[in-house]
């Protein structure tokens, strides 16, 4: 972007707003909003305490729980579903209606399911993750190229190198793009989770600071997950750039 | 040239003497309720390059799938050396129209692939590669990625990896149809070394005319669905000479029109 003839830097509309939020806090018109200076060393000093860092560890244990098994389950529904007209037609409508439905409400019927505990947090994380690695796995096995499929078995090809060495691979932009989008519905699902159990984690600090309407630590505690999901979604988008070259021969 | 007319189709189907290479009996093709093709019975001689000619719609690339096992005959078998195939087999190998190569692989892999998927050592495989890339015309490209070459070069890599499986048989589905004309006829003449030098059984499928008889032995002509065959001619041309020479040679230019003349009834 350039304003007045001048190139504006990328993140430079982030300080603008991050002015605006020091301006609205300092003035004290809203106890919610404080100062960002004040919130930023809030957030210092919160991430050398034990209890967030025991907070972090829970959250992310259960986080990276729930997307491991979302991306096997994700990746293996999708191949099933894109290969198989019988399995895409079976599963196709659950996939579509679970990849758009509310699935907090669910979250209580889970807690009865499996507790108050961090089985349930990591079943939120699977269920928010898994539908849309699943629809675009899909898309990306049903783009593999006919001709690619047939020089496989053409060449000789077993089943397991068909797919180990030519379809997985020949889908993977679609399933990295799948695993991405999969990863910040996943940190949703990760504090939802938590949130409504509310005794673990990041969910728990979450109650504790809204309810003393301790605002620093809680914006504190939401910058750190922002930036966390961010940095998350934007490390799986660098491994994606990396396999673009071949995206665009198909 | 040799016009040998639908009547006598079955005795030029069968050229007695000759080594067949592969044997076409009886296929049938049904695409549900479309006949794609209609009893075909064919021979095609080993060592030489047959082509498969036709309009468009006329299944040349549903026979030539056949026999490479990709797809199931309706009725009818196909033999290879003598042996009743059902599915593809490393005695026959397959050059695509779209190349089907891996664009996460460089050449050399790509050239290897199918020794690879026989469970060569790596050495080995890519030192059969190299010679191949090299036989191609590719010396030096090794290490680049399909979307660094030219639709050319591209195509030359799946004719290399054709070749490195060391196969009897090699079916080319339109391998020059999506390659530019300038590059097709500098690929067709290099087409024609390698076809002498390699000295296997070639079935080329294509709907342009004149590549057909400049490059082939033997030339099936398939009439419009469903597919059978119509006219069998061999051009027998002199191919010792320059290709230029070729390309204005009397018999070269009188066979094209003869078979303009046969098709042309087919074009809407």
């Amino acid at each position: 972007m350039t304003l007045f003839g001048y190139r504006v830097p990328m993140m430079a509309s982030l300080l603008v707003w991050c002015v605006i939020w020091e301006l609205v806090g300092q003035s004290g018109a809203m106890f919610l909003i404080p100062p960002l200076s004040d919130v930023l060393v809030a957030a210092v000093a919160l991430v050398q305490t034990g209890t967030w860092q025991a907070a972090a560890v829970t959250t992310l244990n259960s986080f990276l729980i729930g997307m491991f098994f979302a991306i096997l389950v994700g990746i293996i529904l999708g191949v099933l579903m894109g290969r198989f007209q019988a399995v895409d037609n079976l599963l196709g409508i659950w996939v579509n209606i679970f990849v758009s439905a509310p699935l907090s409400a669910l979250v209580p019927v889970l807690m009865i399911l499996f507790g108050m505990g961090e089985t349930t947090v990591v079943v939120t994380v699977f269920l928010f993750a898994v539908w849309i690695i699943v629809l675009d796995t899909r898309a990306g096995i049903q783009g593999v190229p006919n001709s690619l499929i047939e020089m496989g078995r053409s060449y000789g090809a077993s089943p397991l190198a068909l797919y180990g060495k030519i379809i997985l691979l020949a889908a993977l932009p679609e399933i990295l793009a799948g695993i991405r989008l999969g990863v910040v519905r996943g940190v949703k699902g990760v504090v939802i989770g938590q949130l409504l159990v509310s005794i673990l984690g990041y969910g728990e600090l979450f109650e504790l600071y809204s309810r003393n309407f301790d605002m620093e630590n809680f914006w504190a505690l939401t910058i750190i997950l922002f930036a966390a999901a961010m940095g998350l979604s934007a490390l799986i988008e660098n491994i994606e750039k990396r396999v673009d070259y071949y995206a665009g021969v198909r | 040239m040799r016009n040998i007319t639908a009547h006598a189709a079955s005795a030029a189907a069968h050229p007695a003497g000759a080594d067949v290479a592969v044997e076409v009996r009886g296929v049938c093709k049904m695409y549900s309720e479309v006949e794609a093709l209609r009893s075909i019975d064919l021979d095609f001689p080993a060592g030489k390059l047959t082509t498969l000619l036709g309009p468009s719609g006329c299944g040349k690339t549903t026979l030539l799938k056949i026999i490479a096992g990709l797809i199931p005959a309706t009725s009818g078998e196909i033999r290879v050396n003598g042996k009743t195939v059902t599915g593809p087999g490393p005695e026959r190998a397959f050059v695509f129209q779209d190349f089907a190569l891996m664009p996460w692989a460089t050449v050399m892999r790509n050239v290897a692939f199918g020794l690879e998927l026989k469970g060569m050592g790596k050495d080995e495989r890519q030192s059969i590669a190299a010679r191949y890339i090299n036989e191609v015309g590719l010396a030096g490209f090794e290490n680049k990625y399909p979307h660094e070459l030219s639709g050319g070069m591209r195509q030359r890599v799946g004719l290399a990896r054709a070749f490195a499986v060391n196969a009897d048989v090699l079916l080319l589905d339109e391998p020059f149809s999506a390659v530019d004309e300038q590059n097709r006829r500098k690929f067709q003449e290099d087409l024609l070394r390698l076809v002498a030098l390699e000295k296997k059984t070639f079935i080329f499928v294509t709907h342009s005319i004149e590549e057909a008889v400049y490059c082939s032995d033997r030339i099936v002509i398939l009439s419009r669905r469903p597919g059978r065959i119509a006219q069998i001619i061999e051009p027998e041309i002199d191919r010792s000479a320059s290709p230029d020479a070729i390309r204005r040679d009397q018999g070269y230019l009188d066979t094209v029109e003869e078979i303009w003349q046969g098709l042309k009834r087919y074009v809407d």
